[in-house]
């Protein structure tokens, strides 16, 4: 069968069972793709002989039976995660050449249920970004256009390499983290699946971090179905991430009945935002009429600080990613200045950093020092801890009432021109995560699914917000709408 | 609150981070538009809300307080711009 990199992860694994394909000959397919697709830039680190290697041990694994689902399957993964011996340099210039002694607890899960490793892909510097213009590696691209046009479009960030490479079947899925909306926000720019799961549910161990009391990994994949595979593998309880919880992971796909009658679906006032393009409004209207349709109960409902949840994350992230990256100072891995005569250990530090990180970067550090500095702590830092404090109580709150997921779009925007929005003010691009950074402020599982396509033909996506930890549910609400709504589109090959 | 030349040059210090001279305003007036934009903040009543340290109120876990890993000097060196006889390398500190 030709075009094997086109399938999901659930039709290949079946294949595979059945002995109908081979997983030498899937990651095959996957490997001549990305070796045609050099114009997206979305692998930036390829591994073709760790995917071999893999994929014979698959096969020798599937032909003894009792394969775990994701044994054999090919999978791209992001540039944050370590990955023993292959350059892990989350897409900045201070971690160039930097390959890790060890995996991570979520690659290593992966390569444990045998999934294979076909490469590094793409993202912001650091997971702060959310167009992919940040990188190091310069940006990934998307492979949709906007109707007959070439201009490149932003495939979305900061896991825009994870979203392309999936979106033009590069690959069967790939790994994605979510700090503010990065997994959320390219998945809907991309017509794919994404899933940020409850904050905890995945060790963060291995993970390049970014702000560690918001950042997860999650599954980007071509089905809700995929998400639920993928997801289950990638989750647990790991010794090594103090804040990962001991709780049982369920098998999430065995909860896609699709069934979701009588279930309560919130409806945020709040998130009807001013300004916010007509097609977005009627995406939104009609991802309620297919919840309806399935039997599914609307409840208008209020999340009275959503307003202020963005404001807040750019205090506590930036404050937190000044402090995780204090450790690039030239001394223990990555990039270290060449010094001149009489410089001593300030001045490597200070070049080194000048150097080595992008510019949103030094922004964010700089601006997370600002609010954490002496006189400010409390104004800043401490208020804005205040306000997410809020932010979570609206969620507990419309729980509480019964609520059982929320339904929001997932981006103000359908995906946008690279270099479009570089003249802009930051606090622009900020929001795009307008609809998706509650949820990491609140620790919440969301799931964005594409639900529709915009005049120009681009995809747009919806979100929905489920309770901690039950993210078989959500998946289960997710699968309903996707069945609802039947996105098929794909983009035209043009790379 | 607005951000001067010389909070900038503060900030930048306090940060390790070197930006030149010429830079500093243009980097002021991004600290004053994403500071503005935080200022909203100002808006909330949070009179006895307490600051949020985790999304889950779990206890931390305990473990054991033993040696669990250890002997991988090579290893622990291996990405070091600068490693010698067993050390990371930087300039000198101490006269």
């Amino acid at each position: 069968m030709s075009d094997l990199n086109k399938l999901g992860l659930a039709e290949a694994r079946d294949m595979l069972r059945k002995g109908e394909t081979t997983s030498v000959e899937l990651t095959e397919a996957c490997l001549k793709a990305i070796d045609e697709a050099d114009a997206l830039n979305t692998f930036v680190h390829k591994t073709p002989e760790i995917a071999m290697e893999r994929a014979k041990a698959a096969d020798v694994r599937i032909s003894e039976g009792d394969a775990p689902s994701m044994c054999g399957l090919p999978v791209g993964i992001k540039d944050l995660f370590c990955t023993k011996g292959v350059d892990s340099q989350a897409a900045s210039r201070i971690l160039e050449g930097f390959k890790p002694e060890y995996e991570s607890t979520v690659s290593q899960q992966l390569a444990d249920a045998g999934a294979v490793m076909l490469g590094k892909l793409n993202m912001d510097e650091f997971a702060m970004g959310s167009s992919n213009e940040t990188s190091a590696y310069g940006n990934a691209i998307s492979p949709w256009r906007r109707g007959n046009e070439d201009t490149p479009l932003t495939p979305g960030g900061s896991s825009g390499g994870s979203a392309s490479a999936v979106a033009a079947d590069l690959c069967l899925a790939a790994t994605g983290t979510d700090t503010g909306g990065s997994i959320r926000q390219p998945a809907a720019f991309t017509g794919t699946v994404g899933i940020k799961p409850t904050y905890g549910r995945c060790s963060r161990w291995g993970i390049v971090a970014f702000a560690s009391s918001l950042d997860q990994a999650g599954p980007m994949t071509k089905s809700v179905r995929d998400a639920a595979i993928m997801l289950e593998t990638m989750c647990g309880h790991d010794p090594k991430d103090s804040t990962s919880a001991d709780l049982a992971v369920p098998n999430f796909e065995a909860m896609l009945t699709g069934d979701i009658k009588g279930k309560k679906i919130g409806i945020p006032k709040e998130y009807h935002m001013d300004g916010m393009p007509e097609e977005i409004e009627s995406l939104w209207a009609e991802g309620r009429a297919m919840m309806k349709a399935a039997g599914a109960e609307l409840v208008d409902i209020s999340l009275p600080h959503t307003k202020y949840a963005l404001p807040a994350y750019y205090v506590i992230a930036p404050a937190e990613a000044s402090s995780n990256l204090a450790r690039y100072d030239g001394v223990r891995f990555g990039h270290r200045a060449s010094l001149a005569a009489g410089d001593g250990i300030t001045e490597m530090y200070e070049k080194t950093r000048a150097e080595g990180f992008g510019h949103e970067v030094q922004r964010r550090v700089m601006i997370g020092t600002y609010v954490l500095s002496a006189g400010f702590y409390d104004a800043y830092y401490n208020r804005a801890r205040r306000v997410r404090a809020l932010i979570k109580k609206d969620f507990d709150d419309v729980f509480a009432a019964g609520i059982d997921a929320i339904l929001t779009p997932a981006t103000p925007s359908a995906a946008f021109g690279l270099g479009e929005m570089s003249d802009e003010d930051p606090v622009k691009m900020y929001l795009n995560d307008v609809f998706t950074v509650t949820v990491n402020l609140a620790g919440l599982p969301g799931i964005s699914v594409p639900t529709g396509l915009d005049h120009q033909g681009l995809p747009l996506g919806l979100q929905l917000i489920g309770r901690p930890w039950e993210e078989g549910d959500l998946l289960n609400t997710a699968y309903a709408l996707e069945s609802a709504a039947g996105f098929v589109a794909k983009p035209g090959k043009w790379w | 609150m607005s951000i001067d030349k010389d909070t900038a040059a503060r900030v930048a210090k306090l940060a390790r981070i070197k930006v030149e001279e010429d830079a500093l305003p243009a980097l002021a007036q991004e600290f004053n538009t994403i500071l503005g934009f935080i200022e909203q903040l100002n808006e909330v009543d949070v009179d006895g809300v307490e600051p949020m340290t985790s999304v889950t109120p779990q206890r931390l876990k305990r473990r054991e307080d033993v040696v669990t890993d250890g002997n991988q000097q090579d290893k622990v060196l291996k990405n070091a711009p600068d490693a010698r006889e067993g050390f990371f390398a930087v300039p000198k500190v101490v006269e």
